[in-house]
C-alpha cells in the first residue's frame, strides 16, 4: 500500500530519469532533507554536534567514497585513513598557504589532491586483485602517515608535529577556528554531504557506475563487453579519494580543529570507514548513511550505558566496547550479508503489501 | 675490511632474525588460507590473546578481575599461585584448542559459501572481539613474559666474531631470544612440513587445500579439518605470541605484527610454506638493510613502517601471484 512502484505515471523523460523515481523514495528524501535542514539547526546543541551530528555527516561522506571504490567497483582498500589525512594536509596547507581562499574552495582542492593520490596508488590495481590489492593499500596508509609524520614541510615546521586548523569563515559566519557556532558547522557539512550524496548516486546510476559495477561483478567479462579497465578503476579510485579527501579535510579544518597524523589517521580509521560501508551495505549509497549512523552511535550509546549509567572505569567501558563492535560485525555478517542497506530492502517489500499481506 | 662492512653485516644478521619473528606469524596465515581459503586478519590478535592467556595462567590471575571489581566492587586480582611454564603452555593449547572450535562452530559454519571478502571482514570482526575479549579477560597494561629464555646479547658469538674487525669491532651482536626464535622455526616448520606429507590428516589438509569439493567427496570432513587447521595456527600464534611477547613485552603493539606478515605473504604467496619463510627473510633484511643503508641517513628514520609494504607492492606489480604462488588463471 505505502510503497509502490506502480500507478506513478511520467509523462517526460525528465521525470523518468530523475534522481529518485519513485513517489514514495521521493517523499521520504524531501521529508529527510527538510528535517535535517529546517529543524536540526534550531535543536542542535554542542553535545550533539560534536558527538554525533558531526562525526555522522564527515563519516558519511567518507564512507560513500568508500563504497564507491568498494561497493560499486569491488576494489577492496585499506588505505582509507592515509587518503583521509592526504585531504587533511593539503587543506591544512592550502589554508595555511592561502589565507585569501574560501574555505570551501580549500576544502574542495584537498579532495581533488587526494584524488590525484588516490589515483597514483590506484594504478597498480590494474595487475594486483582481491586481497593482494587490499594489502597493496596498506602501503599507501602507512607511507603516507609516515610521510606527514616525517617531513616537517607538511606541518609547516611546528614543534609539536600538529597542525591546527586557522580561523576562516563563509558569508561571515565563522566555519574553522576556536569560536564555531554548532548550527553553522552543522549546515556547513550538511550541505556538502547532500551536494555529494546528490551526484554519487546519479553517478552510479549513469554509465560510469555501470562500468564500475561491471569491473566488481567480474573484470575480465567486463573488458571483454568494451568496459576500459584502465578507466574505470582510475575513475573509481578517482572519485572515491575525492569524496574521502573532502571527509578528511573536514575532520581536520571543522571537526578537530588540530590533528596529529598518526592518531586520527592511523590503520583504525580506514578500518572504522571499511566496517561502516560493510555494515551499511555495499553498492549502496544509502547504506553509507545507515553504516556512518550505526558505528557513531554505537560507542555513545555504550558509553553513556557502561560508564554514565552503570558507573563502570572508562578502560574497561572501552574493552568492552571493542568485544561488542566485533561481536556486532560478526552477528552482522552472519544474519545480513548485505548491511543495513538490505534490512531497509525488505522492510520496502514488507510495506508494499502493508497492511493486506495477502 | 672496515668496521662499517661488518655493521652491515650484523644489520643484515639481525635483519634474518627479524625476518624469522615475521615468517612466524605469516605461517599462521598461510595455514588458514590454505585450508579454508580465509584471510585470516585475527592471526595477530590470536598471537596477543595466547601470550595474554599465558601471562595469566603463570602468574594466575583471575580471569575478567577488572569487570568483576568494577561491577560488584570486590577486590580481587590474583588466584596467589605460579603455574610451571610447561604445564601452563599446554594449557594455553587447550585454550587455542577450544577457541578452534568455536570459532567453526559459531562463525565458519553459517559463513560457509560466502564471498571472500566477508569471511575477510568476519576475522576484522573477530580480532577487535578478541582484542577486547582478552583485555577484559586479563587485564590491558604491558605483562612481561617470562618462559625461562636469556634475553639480551649473545657474549659467545660476540667474543668468537670480535677478531673480524680490528679494534673499533666487538663482534656480532645477536640477541639470545632471536637465536631462540629462530630454532623454534626451523623446528616448528619442519615438523608442520613432516605433519602434512606423512600423516593421515596432514594428507587430508592438502587435499582441502587443493579442492574442497572433491575432498567432501572423498569422505574428507571440512568442518573437521577447519577446526585442525585453526588449531594449528593457533598453536603457532602461541609461538610467535611467546617469541615476540618474551621480547617487547606483552602488549597491543603485539597485535599489529599480524600487519606486518601481510607484505611477507604478498612476498611469498598466499598459498605456499615455504614462501611465507622465503618471504619473512626478504622482508626482515630488506627492511634493516634499507633502514641502515638509506632511511636513516637520508630520509629521516622510522622506514621500517612502510618499506616492506612498498617493496611488495613494487614487486607484485611485476609477479601479482608472489614467489612462490599457484599462478592465477582466470576464466569467464
Amino acid at each position: 500500500m505505502l510503497y509502490r512502484e506502480v500507478g506513478d505515471f511520467k509523462t517526460t523523460y525528465r521525470a523518468d530519469g530523475q534522481t529518485f523515481p519513485i513517489a514514495f523514495d521521493r517523499w521520504r528524501y524531501y521529508v529527510v532533507l527538510a528535517f535535517a535542514f529546517l529543524v536540526v539547526p534550531f535543536i542542535i546543541n554542542d553535545y550533539w554536534a560534536n558527538a554525533i551530528l558531526m562525526p555522522f555527516l564527515i563519516y558519511a561522506i567518507a564512507a560513500i567514497g568508500l563504497n564507491i571504490l568498494t561497493g560499486y567497483c569491488g576494489q577492496v582498500s585499506l588505505g582509507t585513513g592515509g587518503f583521509m589525512a592526504v585531504g587533511a594536509y593539503s587543506c591544512y596547507k592550502l589554508m595555511t598557504g592561502f589565507p585569501d581562499l574560501n574555505i570551501l574552495f580549500c576544502v574542495l582542492l584537498s579532495g581533488v589532491v587526494t584524488a590525484l593520490v588516490g589515483m597514483l596508488f590506484g594504478l597498480p590495481s590494474l595487475r594486483i586483485k582481491g586481497f593482494y590489492l587490499a594489502v597493496a593499500t596498506l602501503a599507501a596508509q602507512f607511507f603516507l602517515v609516515w610521510l606527514f609524520n616525517k617531513v616537517a614541510w607538511f606541518y609547516n615546521y611546528s614543534a609539536s608535529g600538529q597542525i591546527n586548523a586557522p580561523e576562516r569563515t563563509l558569508f561571515g559566519y565563522k566555519i574553522t577556528g576556536a569560536e564555531t557556532s554548532a548550527p553553522v558547522t552543522y549546515l556547513f557539512c550538511l550541505v556538502l554531504v547532500v551536494v555529494l550524496a546528490i551526484i554519487a548516486r546519479n553517478l552510479t546510476r549513469g554509465h560510469l557506475g555501470r562500468s564500475w559495477m561491471a569491473i566488481r561483478d567480474m573484470d575480465i567479462a567486463a573488458e571483454i563487453i568494451g568496459v576500459n579497465p584502465l578507466k574505470a578503476k582510475l575513475t573509481a579510485f578517482g572519485i572515491s579519494s575525492f569524496y574521502i579527501g573532502v571527509a578528511g579535510a573536514l575532520l581536520f579544518s571543522v571537526y578537530l580543529g588540530a590533528v596529529e597524523v598518526g592518531e586520527v589517521f592511523g590503520i583504525q580509521k580506514s578500518f572504522l570507514v571499511l566496517f561502516m560501508v560493510i555494515i551499511g551495505g555495499l553498492g549502496s549509497i544509502f547504506g553509507s548513511f545507515a553504516g556512518a549512523a550505526f558505528m557513531v552511535l554505537l560507542p555513545v550509546l555504550l558509553k553513556n550505558v557502561l560508564v554514565g549509567t552503570l558507573g563502570w572505569p572508562t578502560d574497561i567501558a572501552t574493552h568492552l566496547e571493542f568485544a561488542i563492535v566485533g561481536l556486532l560485525i560478526i552477528v552482522f555478517l552472519i544474519l545480513e550479508p548485505h548491511g543495513l542497506a538490505q534490512l531497509w530492502r525488505v522492510i520496502k517489500e514488507k510495506l508494499r503489501l502493508w497492511p493486506f499481506p495477502h | 675490511m672496515p668496521a662499517s662492512f661488518y655493521y652491515g653485516v650484523e644489520v643484515m644478521l639481525n635483519g634474518l632474525m627479524a625476518g624469522v619473528m615475521y615468517s612466524l606469524v605469516a605461517l599462521g596465515f598461510v595455514l588458514i588460507f590454505k585450508a579454508s581459503g580465509i584471510f585470516n586478519y585475527a592471526q595477530g590478535v590470536m598471537a596477543l590473546f595466547a601470550a595474554q592467556t599465558l601471562v595469566g595462567i603463570q602468574t594466575g590471575i583471575v580471569p575478567f578481575s577488572h569487570m568483576i571489581n568494577a561491577a560488584l566492587g570486590t577486590k580481587v586480582h590474583y588466584f596467589g599461585w605460579n603455574v610451571p611454564t610447561l604445564i601452563s603452555i599446554l594449557l594455553v593449547v587447550g585454550v587455542m584448542i577450544v577457541f578452534a572450535i568455536l570459532v567453526e562452530r559459531l562463525i565458519l559454519k553459517h559463513l560457509v559459501n560466502q564471498e571472500p571478502i566477508i569471511l575477510f571482514m568476519a576475522t576484522i570482526g573477530l580480532a577487535y572481539f578478541m582484542e577486547g575479549f582478552g583485555d577484559l579477560m586479563w587485564g590491558a597494561e604491558i605483562k612481561t613474559l617470562d618462559v625461562g629464555i636469556p634475553q639480551g646479547g649473545n657474549v659467545f658469538i660476540e667474543e668468537s666474531t670480535a677478531f673480524l674487525g680490528g679494534d673499533d669491532f666487538y663482534g656480532f651482536y645477536l640477541d639470545t631470544l632471536d637465536i631462540y626464535a629462530t630454532v623454534a622455526a626451523v623446528l616448528l616448520v619442519t615438523s608442520l612440513v613432516l605433519f602434512s606429507q606423512y600423516t593421515k590428516t596432514g594428507r587430508a589438509l592438502r587435499a582441502v587445500a587443493d579442492d574442497h569439493q572433491a575432498a567432501l567427496s572423498v569422505g574428507i570432513s571440512l568442518r573437521t579439518i577447519w577446526v585442525i587447521v585453526w588449531s594449528i595456527a593457533g598453536f603457532v600464534a602461541l609461538v610467535a605470541g611467546v617469541m615476540w611477547g618474551a621480547k617487547s613485552g606483552v602488549q597491543f603493539s603485539l597485535s599489529l605484527i599480524a600487519l606486518k606478515a601481510l607484505p611477507v605473504l604478498m612476498l611469498g604467496g598466499f598459498t605456499s610454506i615455504p614462501g611465507a619463510i622465503i618471504g619473512g627473510l626478504i622482508i626482515g633484511v630488506g627492511e634493516k638493510m634499507f633502514e641502515f643503508l638509506i632511511g636513516a641517513p637520508f630520509l629521516g628514520g622510522a622506514t621500517e613502517n612502510w618499506f616492506a609494504y612498498m617493496l611488495a607492492l613494487i614487486f607484485l606489480v611485476f609477479r601479482p601471484q608472489g614467489l612462490f604462488g599457484e599462478k592465477i588463471i582466470e576464466r569467464v
